[in-house]
């Protein structure tokens, strides 16, 4: 059965599935992780802490580009009412990016990092062994290329179609995307400036232009699920993400309060980073009026749940967990210790896991030809995956919140003398981690559950 | 409230906050690259310093230690490991004797791989983290143990 609207939506399908395979990669190097900071000589020797690490942490940036891709390619036609520009193109560019995905993991895997640095010829120009960018420079160029063309059928898709406020949020998010990341090709010998420009790609992508693309793919599934007036719900887009980018730009101030910048960032910093909270909040109450003046009952629940989910985690892990260290006086304690992760945690799950996962609930019963939602069965499934995954990271985020109160009381606020070690704090929160890999493993089963929900077909009565 | 503002007015303040908080962003930050140099001393960034930053980007040394509050929180911060570990007088000597006793091999302790590095690499590397150490970071972080 064809449920597509333009058939060129088809080539979101497989963006969607590999995104999907690359979350649960993502999800088993995060459990050896987590493993490893109890038993810290667990696979040492096969897969060293900072190899598993870049795994987790670069696999989750690739899904969740996946996904947003997968999005824009399915959302795009269907706002600009006109088939894709070029599906031969999208097609193409998902095998380049999935090559060069899949080759960049086996090579932090089974080479050395150096060894890796030297074969790609990092020497050139430099651009490896900084955090989250530690792709090899060849990679960093396959990604541009891969966005260029992207952006390049995108945009001439919407050119030849309506230009609706869901389309021209989820481009100037896109472009921007792709901009920012631009400065992952600067890194000056001086390790302040490198610092304050890697923020550029870090601070910018996951506080500034995400937000835009997570607000335009909350957006367009509102309208799906609800049948509110579109008018309304596109005019509340522009009202959160005006207050998201009018917080965040400056918010990216507290970055800078130790880092060789002046003062007057922990100020700015602190400001404006105080209401990043606020659009957040917005969402969430967006998220549920909307539903709740819902015009149609549709059939596909675990989507609204989805949609509803997203805003909730996204407040409270960004938000919330954001808030909690944010301010200056606060952040001077708690700066990059374990609060970090746990904020990190939550706020990509809520924020940007979530997202992608709504879309993906939203389009795939239809990519896949089942129609506008999934038999009964697999919604209840996809719902388990939903609660277990969801609530293992709120007990993740706490866990981790905990280990870091402890470690921020007995390392960071003792004066020098009194402070226990690095090392020696890490043992005392040993218990927190522990509980954190149980919670970790919970994660993994609600993976396991929402993936297995693909496969569940409605029971047929004898 | 509802109909007297409209979806047009929304997007401006999108359109409009957006670029005019850009400019100011782009206005400190211009600033900021202007008086930055009082505050890391770039002076003293000698060719050793230079290749000590690329061989702690070619291991990846992120990817278990925070270097100023940043990276990752699986292994102590050496933004002050200079500080911390004997300074003029010993910090040298430490870091050589240290990176070339790994692994450990401890049971059970979080193991640092051994990254072969020369005698003159492994100086490179101290005199890339005395200059770090030396970094005006606004009194971060709060004592010595980083």
């Amino acid at each position: 059965m064809n449920t597509l609207k333009y058939q060129s939506q088809a080539v979101a399908k497989p963006y969607f599935i590999f995104a999907l395979i690359l979350f649960v990669g993502q999800i088993l190097f995060g459990l050896v992780m987590g493993l490893q900071y109890v038993v810290g000589d667990f696979l040492a020797g096969a897969i060293p802490f900072n190899v598993a690490r870049m795994v987790h942490t670069n696999l989750l940036i690739v899904w969740l580009l996946f996904g947003f891709m997968g999005a824009a390619y399915y959302m795009v036609p269907e706002e600009s009412e006109t088939e894709l520009y070029s599906p031969k193109l999208a097609i193409i560019l998902f095998w380049i990016f999935a090559a060069a995905g899949v080759a960049t993991i086996l090579g932090y895997l089974l080479v050395p990092y150096s060894t890796l640095a030297h074969y790609t010829l990092n020497e050139l120009w430099p651009t490896m062994g900084r955090e989250f960018l530690e792709q090899p420079t060849i990679t960093k160029i396959g990604i541009v290329i891969v966005c260029l063309g992207f952006l390049f059928n995108l945009g001439m898709t919407i050119l030849k179609g309506r230009k609706t406020a869901i389309n021209m949020v989820l481009m100037t998010g896109l472009i921007g995307l792709a901009v920012f990341f631009l400065f992952a090709f600067y890194n000056p010998t001086n390790l302040a400036l490198d610092k304050y420009f890697w923020w550029f790609v870090v601070h910018l992508w996951v506080e500034g232009v995400w937000e835009l693309i997570m607000g335009a793919i909350l957006a367009y599934v509102l309208i799906k699920v609800t049948g509110v007036d579109r008018e309304v719900i596109e005019k509340w887009l522009y009202v959160i993400i005006a207050m998201a980018l009018i917080s965040g730009i400056l918010g990216t101030g507290h970055h800078f309060y130790w880092l060789t910048t002046p003062e007057y960032w922990q100020w700015v910093g602190s400001i404006f980073s105080a209401i990043e909270p606020l659009p957040f909040f917005a969402m969430v109450l967006y998220a549920f009026n909307m539903v709740n003046r819902r015009r149609r009952e549709h059939p596909n629940k675990a989507a609204t749940l989805w949609a509803l989910g997203t805003s909730v985690m996204a407040f409270l892990g960004a938000g919330v967990w954001g808030f909690l260290h944010t301010l200056a006086p606060v952040n001077y304690y708690t700066h990059g210790s374990q609060i970090t992760a746990a904020h990190g945690h939550m706020a990509f799950y809520g924020a940007y896991a979530m997202i992608v996962m709504t879309i993906i609930s939203y389009a795939m019963p239809k990519l896949r030809g089942i129609g506008e939602a999934n038999c009964n069965r697999a919604q209840v499934r996809e719902m388990w995956g939903f609660w277990l995954m969801t609530v293992a990271m709120v007990f993740i985020t706490l866990f981790l919140t905990g280990a870091g109160v402890l470690q921020v009381w007995l390392q960071r606020i003792p004066e020098s003398g009194e402070a226990l070690s690095f090392m020696v704090t890490q043992d005392k929160l040993a218990i927190f981690y522990w509980l954190r890999e149980i919670a970790g493993v919970f994660f993994l089963i609600g993976l396991i559950s929402y993936i297995s929900s693909f496969w569940v077909k409605e029971k047929i009565a004898s | 409230m509802s109909e007297r503002f409209t979806k047009g007015m929304a997007r401006n303040i999108y359109y409009g906050g957006s670029v005019f908080f850009f400019l100011i962003f782009l206005a400190l930050t211009y600033h900021t690259t202007k008086v930055m140099p009082e505050r890391d001393h770039r002076e003293n960034i000698t060719e050793a310093v230079a290749h000590g930053k690329e061989l702690w980007e070619e291991n990846n040394c992120i990817g278990c230690h925070s270097l100023i509050g940043e990276g990752a929180y699986f292994a102590p911060e050496l933004g002050n490991v200079y500080k911390r570990r004997g300074g003029e007088a010993g910090f040298k000597a430490f870091l050589n004797g240290w990176m070339k006793a790994q692994p450990l091999n401890i049971p059970g302790r979080r193991q640092m791989p051994n990254f072969h590095l020369s005698d003159k690499e492994i100086d490179d590397l101290a005199e890339f983290l005395k200059w770090t150490s030396e970094l005006d970071t606004n009194d971060w972080p709060p004592n010595i143990e980083g």
